[in-house]
């Protein structure tokens, strides 16, 4: 479960955010420049806000009007961003590694898991450069995973793959719903990314949310959803 | 062109070791500074960079002066070292300080413009990875930026293997002691028939200095080589 209010301004953008869910797959929903990146990283700890509050799962890790700010290296929220961010002087292996902890016999299971769950066995001593824009985004969820996050933050992860990566990484995801229990935001303006993978939708537009649905109200009354832009 | 005479081979190993124990004594505080000045917004920053680059600007034997002024016998810090039995005016451990001080300013911008070039969003993702401020700078920071502290480790020596003004203020000029092969070549200079010898030691100078500066450009920009097997 997550709590969120949060109002802060980035250059001529007012963010003035408040929501809350129970949903498990939380999709943000908008256009570019609506503030969408801005939730995650409040709620990752890289963006400190002029006010706000972030509580997840009965956990406080921000509270402005207490002076509570856990850091970012101690929230256990895993992020996979819309570039990807790979370290380039690592390998895939030690990409994934990272952010992993001990690395005893749950560890080294828990990694053959996510390597198997994604298919990252062929990639592990490759080069971050040497990737496919789709086999980035699947070792950076991969890394994000094997870091035992609370939480996964998902911005925008299929934005700039041509359609096949697109639809590839799509069902990797679909995959990791269906079979981690992990509490997951996913930011997106595509329509077909909240339907396939959130199970609530919150509607963001020039810093504010403007609606708040569960999933099928989302995809009977999806026309009214002003489409999103780019 | 014959080989070096003993007392010139005696110089030239000296300035190796000078210029090498330079960059030794000058990096971690550079590594530290440079980090400071690339991350860090602070009351003050201002002055430190106006006294960063002070030995660059200063006369090389007001530099000098000043480090005698508080390194000396009688200096401040001088005395203090020397309660614990420790001199290093007139001694080869003062030139080393000579040439980490003249050098230092050189290491500090190049490490700075290394770290400068870190993508920050690499250390933001290692930061939701788990990575505290000194596993980021380890794992992230200082790989990422470990060709162009490499080069200022090359520039800086190269500044401290010919440093002559700061040097001969503070630890004067002792044969076998403080005599780097900048200061034999200036002895050499006002002694009748030292011609031969000023010419064998600026031509180790020169190919010194040479290789200095082609490993500092091939080490930043990368070999070109390897670019195009990288491409």
């Amino acid at each position: 479960m997550i709590e969120l209010s949060l109002r802060h301004r980035v250059g001529d953008l007012e963010l003035d955010l408040d929501f809350q869910s129970e949903a498990r797959t939380l999709a943000l929903f908008g256009n570019s420049g609506a503030g969408k990146t801005c939730v995650l990283n409040a709620i990752a700890g890289l963006l400190v806000p002029q006010a706000g509050r972030v509580v997840l799962d009965g956990e406080t890790l921000l509270d402005t009007s207490h002076g509570l700010c856990v850091p970012a290296s101690l929230r256990r929220i895993g992020y996979v961003f819309q570039d990807g961010r790979l370290f380039p002087h690592l390998s895939v292996r030690r990409n994934l590694l990272y952010g992993a902890g001990a690395e005893d016999a749950a560890g080294r299971y828990e990694f053959a898991q996510i390597v198997e769950l994604l298919e990252l066995g062929p990639l592990l001593q490759r080069r971050p450069r040497t990737l496919s824009g789709g086999e980035r985004q699947r070792v950076a969820v991969g890394r994000a995973l094997l870091s035992k996050p609370r939480a996964l933050l998902l911005d925008e992860p299929l934005t700039g793959l041509h359609a096949d990566a697109r639809l590839q990484v799509l069902d990797y995801l679909r995959k990791l719903k269906r079979e981690l229990q992990v509490f997951t935001v996913l930011v997106t303006h595509h329509a077909d990314e909240v339907a396939a993978l959130a199970d609530e939708v919150v509607r963001i537009s020039m810093g504010r949310v403007v609606r708040q649905v569960p999933i099928a109200e989302f995809i009977a009354r999806r026309a009214t959803f002003a489409p999103a832009l780019p | 062109m014959t080989t070096l005479a003993p007392d010139e081979w005696q110089a030239l190993a000296l300035s190796l070791r000078v210029g090498l124990l330079a960059v030794v004594l000058a990096l971690p505080l550079a590594l530290a500074l440079a980090w400071l000045l690339s991350r860090k917004r602070f009351p003050g920053r201002v002055l430190l960079e106006s006294l960063l680059f002070l030995p660059l600007i200063l006369p090389p034997v007001v530099t000098g002066y000043a480090l005698l002024a508080l390194l000396g016998r009688h200096g401040p810090l001088g005395q203090l070292l020397g309660s614990v039995g420790i001199v290093v005016a007139f001694r080869w451990t003062g030139a080393v300080i000579a040439a980490a001080v003249m050098g230092f300013p050189l290491l500090v911008l190049s490490v700075r413009a290394a770290f400068d070039h870190v993508d920050r969003r690499l250390e933001a993702a290692a930061q939701t990875l788990g990575a505290g401020a000194w596993r980021r700078f380890t794992t992230i920071t200082l790989p990422l930026s470990a060709r162009g502290i490499v080069a200022g480790c090359v520039l800086a020596f190269a500044r401290a293997f010919g440093e002559f003004g700061a040097t001969i203020s503070f630890v004067s000029n002792i044969p076998g002691e403080t005599r780097t092969l900048p200061i034999a070549i200036y002895e050499l200079l006002n002694v009748p028939g030292g011609m031969p010898g000023v010419q064998r030691l600026a031509l180790v100078s020169l190919l010194v200095a040479l290789a200095a500066s082609a490993s500092a450009t091939l080490i930043a920009g990368g070999a070109p080589w390897r670019k195009r097997a990288d491409d």
